[in-house]
């Protein structure tokens, strides 16, 4: 269970650097619990186009209604792991 | 990576935290198609706006209407025209649901045993001259007698070629009426004779602005870099049009690729069906919008782009802090 969502971590990590072209950052050294909105400055629009590729990718579809509480790596990994294990 | 922490010293992250969770989610309303005024260069009536729908008379719709914004999400509505205090019971719809801004002349007194905190922006073209040339009369005489001295009042204050070197003048006469003012820029929509700004005159007006804002720190809210934003009409090296706008309706926004904009942003005509193209005139061409709300808001939905340096995002924060004074999310 750590594992994959540490591995679930890396991923989207790696996601949200590629989409929003994240300088000085890799998914090794993004910390999971840094708050995507308030610190790295990432908005609803940002969150919309990351949405869209975790949804094509993990196939997990993650409601706008979601996005305001969807505020660290973390959470938005284990937000996928729950969803996944829930179609299981 | 740059974090907005890493960027701001503590003084500076604490006015970051006081916006950065206020999600401001705004439409505008055009309340009704008729004016008590007819100012030349008013967008509304020189392109035809006020013809793309007959309004919306039945209260109970309004009231309705209302309810399914909320539902959509918008918390902040803000109240357009024609003059939207002809329609008080209109502007009441929304005012008992939501933090509600009326825009208007301010020829006719809002009732403030009726609505005691509406927000109320009043518009103001120049001095007494430019004011009976453009708009028939001198407003700022009526509307400084309905509402001086109010707490929820401020003027809008769109300041034309023909003002400059005259600024001044006028923010003293609303300061000595004990109210507050934002500035903003004529677009010439109607084309009229010395009205168009040419760019030695956007410098000239930047610097005046900026010296009325060091000079008046108690009456002018605003920003020197929303000045240099809505003068020059360039961002962080992007130039402001049609491609990077931010108020443009959401469910007919086909732009590709869609620039950041407002969320779920709506500009309902007073039927309540009609969508107009964005907050302001259809017909306007876009490179040359001077349109104040566009800007600030450009700058707004644009806070990753002004991570690069603590000065950048401290102008971010001066910008949003000023949306937010405007309509009284933080004080005054």
């Amino acid at each position: 269970m750590n594992n994959n969502l540490d591995q679930t971590i890396l991923r989207i990590a790696e996601i949200i650097i590629n989409t929003l072209k994240l300088e000085d950052v890799t998914p090794e050294t993004f910390e999971a619990n840094l708050d995507l909105v308030d610190e790295v400055g990432i908005d609803s629009m940002d969150l919309a186009t990351i949405a869209l590729v975790i949804r094509d990718e993990f196939g997990v579809r993650i409601d706008e209604d979601d996005y305001p509480k969807l505020t660290t790596l973390r959470i938005i990994s284990e937000y996928i792991t729950e969803k996944l294990q829930g179609e299981e | 990576m740059k974090t907005v922490s890493s960027l701001l010293d503590p003084e500076w992250y604490e006015r970051y935290k006081r916006i950065s969770k206020l999600n401001i989610r705004s439409s505008i309303y055009d309340v009704t198609d008729r004016c008590n005024l007819r100012c030349k260069g008013c967008f509304f009536f020189s392109s035809n706006e006020h013809k793309a729908a007959s309004e919306e008379k039945d209260v109970t719709k309004w009231e309705a209407f209302v309810e399914s914004e909320m539902g959509r999400g918008v918390n902040l509505a803000i109240l357009i025209g024609g003059e939207p205090t002809l329609c008080p019971d209109r502007i009441e719809a929304f005012y008992k649901r939501l933090p509600t801004f009326v825009a208007t002349n301010g020829m006719i007194k809002v009732d403030r045993d009726r609505f005691p905190d509406l927000m109320v922006g009043i518009s103001l073209w120049g001095d007494r001259e430019d004011e009976i040339l453009l708009r028939g009369k001198d407003t700022f005489a009526i509307s400084s007698s309905h509402y001086a001295g109010d707490p929820n009042v401020y003027y809008l204050y769109t300041i034309t070629p023909k003002q400059l070197g005259k600024i001044e003048d006028n923010i003293r006469r609303i300061k000595d009426v004990g109210l507050k003012v934002h500035m903003q820029l004529l677009s010439n929509d109607e084309g009229i004779d010395g009205f168009s700004w040419q760019p030695d005159e956007l410098i000239a007006v930047r610097a005046e602005m900026d010296q009325m804002l060091d000079d008046y720190p108690e009456t002018v809210i605003s920003s020197k870099y929303y000045h240099q934003i809505i003068t020059t009409g360039i961002m962080c090296g992007r130039r402001f049009g049609w491609m990077e706008c931010p108020s443009v309706t959401d469910s007919i926004d086909q732009r590709d690729p869609r620039p950041k904009r407002l969320t779920n942003f709506i500009r309902w005509a007073s039927d309540l069906k009609t969508m107009h193209r964005c907050c302001t005139s259809e017909t306007r061409d876009c490179s040359t919008c001077k349109d104040g709300a566009a800007h600030m808001s450009w700058v707004m939905v644009n806070k990753r782009a002004h991570m690069n340096s603590s000065e950048d995002l401290q102008n971010w924060i001066e910008v949003y802090e000023m949306f937010a004074k405007l309509y009284r999310y933080i004080p005054w």
